[in-house]
């Protein structure tokens, strides 16, 4: 058993919004992160975090004004430990169509494309945009990110753009939303979900908890 | 399948909770942080606090809940009253709220939306809107808590507050607010139908029948209620198994932190 205490985890700071609700639901599961916005910061790292909110072209622009956007990439390329959220999870794609074309960190092949919305037509539910709520995410395959989780299990959303891969191989779980949606990404040491786990309950909390626990345990 | 959100509203002022509370369960049933982490036991899919003081002298009181909040409870929350600028949404944000929401502003300086979509995105900016159906049929918005009419139609303002970036629309109907005798279902279809953010229905929540017509009917994303679930009248558990008995999604699990960590 990880002792969670004991690993230097560094949650990214790029003037990105939620930080607290991150730090807290990390902390909440043992661990006790640090919080910085240093490319430097990644070399001692046991695990990092990228979380985020808000539209893909700022959150380029900031991480490459703090200089991250290299050290990230180097840092996934090592095959460490990396966790992304939400938006740390688009960053990661080849580029997005949010606000126009932007390139992101281009370590997960595909783009980020808009969600396709509907209205009520009287006998269909609408499909309001943003994708926002509680919605249940179903793992593809076996993964120790989703251990004591049920399959199924509810998790909150908030987006309007989603990530389209390229490899499904790199796609972990899926959730439903009129087209089947990439909800949880892994490929090795590198983890991402669309959901929100540090606002989704107990079991969001378990995957903040399984992804520190299975460190050195790698790709499951 | 999204399932359809069912949201407790407190309002707050000076830092506890106001409106009666007669939950058993609560070792101080005006503590507004008391009271979420029990709603978030009891299987609540989201909070909304209303800071009905909105007085500067007040901030800190409101900011000091907000991060309290955001160290128990691990849901989505929203704050609201008397935020005015970017820099106010921005402190409760960083404090931990995941929404903002905002009314009588926008209303005042509809350009405020647009600020605060394009600095924190639309998905924190919650516009809430008070509507009043008049004789003639016209749906009015009303400001400074439904105390001023407007010359705004409802849907009008809904399709701008969108276009401006809102992401979600809390629509309150001042017929049927406090009567707990149902939503407006006329109002909340004609918003839910006219806008492509999800709408939460609120104002005339009385039991699990009317969570289901405003969404069968209303079209409504999100129910919100508060004196039912204050009152301790209805159990959240209770009313979303009903609403999941009539055929809505709605999340029923509630996986305690303490068993799944």
């Amino acid at each position: 058993m990880t002792d969670l205490a004991a690993l230097d985890v560094i949650i990214l700071d790029y003037d990105a919004g939620n930080l607290r609700s991150v730090v807290r639901a990390v902390e909440r599961v043992g661990a006790r992160p640090e919080v910085a916005s240093v490319g430097a910061a990644l070399d001692e790292a046991d695990a990092v975090i990228l979380p985020g909110v808000g539209a893909a072209a700022d959150t380029m622009r900031n991480l490459r004004e703090r200089g991250l956007v290299e050290p990230i990439r180097e840092y996934i390329a090592a095959d460490r430990p990396f966790l992304g959220v939400c938006m740390g999870l688009q960053a990661l794609m080849t580029a997005s169509d949010e606000g126009g074309d932007h390139p992101c960190l281009d370590v997960l092949p595909g783009r980020v494309v808009r969600l396709p919305g509907s209205q009520h037509d009287g006998q269909h539910d609408s499909r309001k945009v943003p994708h926002m709520g509680w919605n249940r995410v179903w793992p593809r395959r076996a993964s120790a990110l989703f251990d004591g989780i049920p399959d199924g299990a509810y998790f909150y959303f908030v987006h309007s753009y989603y990530c389209d891969l390229s490899e499904a191989d790199d796609v972990l779980a899926v959730t439903e939303y009129g087209v089947e949606l990439t909800a949880v990404v892994q490929r090795s040491n590198l983890a991402a979900t669309q959901f929100h786990p540090e606002k989704s309950g107990a079991y969001g909390l378990r995957i903040y908890r399984n992804f520190l626990a299975g460190l050195g345990s790698a790709a499951a | 399948m999204l399932t359809k959100r069912v949201i407790a509203c407190f309002d707050v002022d000076a830092g506890r909770v106001v409106k009666g509370i007669s939950f058993v369960e609560l070792r101080d049933a005006g503590d507004p942080v008391e009271m979420a982490a029990v709603y978030d036991r009891e299987g609540i899919d989201e909070l909304v606090f209303l800071d009905i003081t909105a007085s500067h002298e007040h901030r800190n009181t409101v900011v000091e809940m907000v991060r309290s909040t955001a160290d128990r409870v691990f849901i989505p929350f929203t704050v609201g009253g008397g935020l005015r600028t970017t820099d106010d949404m921005r402190l409760m944000l960083e404090s931990g709220a995941d929404k903002i929401t905002i009314n009588t502003a926008a209303v005042q300086r509809p350009a405020l939306i647009s600020e605060g979509a394009q600095r924190f995105g639309s998905q924190c900016i919650v516009v809430a809107i008070d509507a009043h159906t008049e004789a003639d049929g016209r749906m009015r918005v009303y400001t400074h808590g439904g105390r001023r009419p407007t010359e705004l139609d409802a849907v009008d303002w809904a399709r701008e507050v969108v276009e401006r970036g809102a992401g979600e629309i809390m629509l309150t109907s001042m017929n049927t607010d406090g009567h707990q005798d149902g939503y407006d279902i006329p109002l909340t279809r004609a918003v839910s139908d006219a806008v492509e953010v999800p709408v939460i229905a609120s104002g005339g929540a009385g039991d699990s029948q009317h969570m289901i017509e405003a969404v069968r009917e209303g079209r409504a994303d999100a129910v919100l209620a508060a004196s039912i679930f204050h009152f301790g009248t209805h159990r959240i558990a209770d009313v979303k198994r009903q609403m999941q008995q009539a055929g809505i999604p709605v999340r029923m699990e509630r996986a305690d932190y303490d068993d799944v960590l």
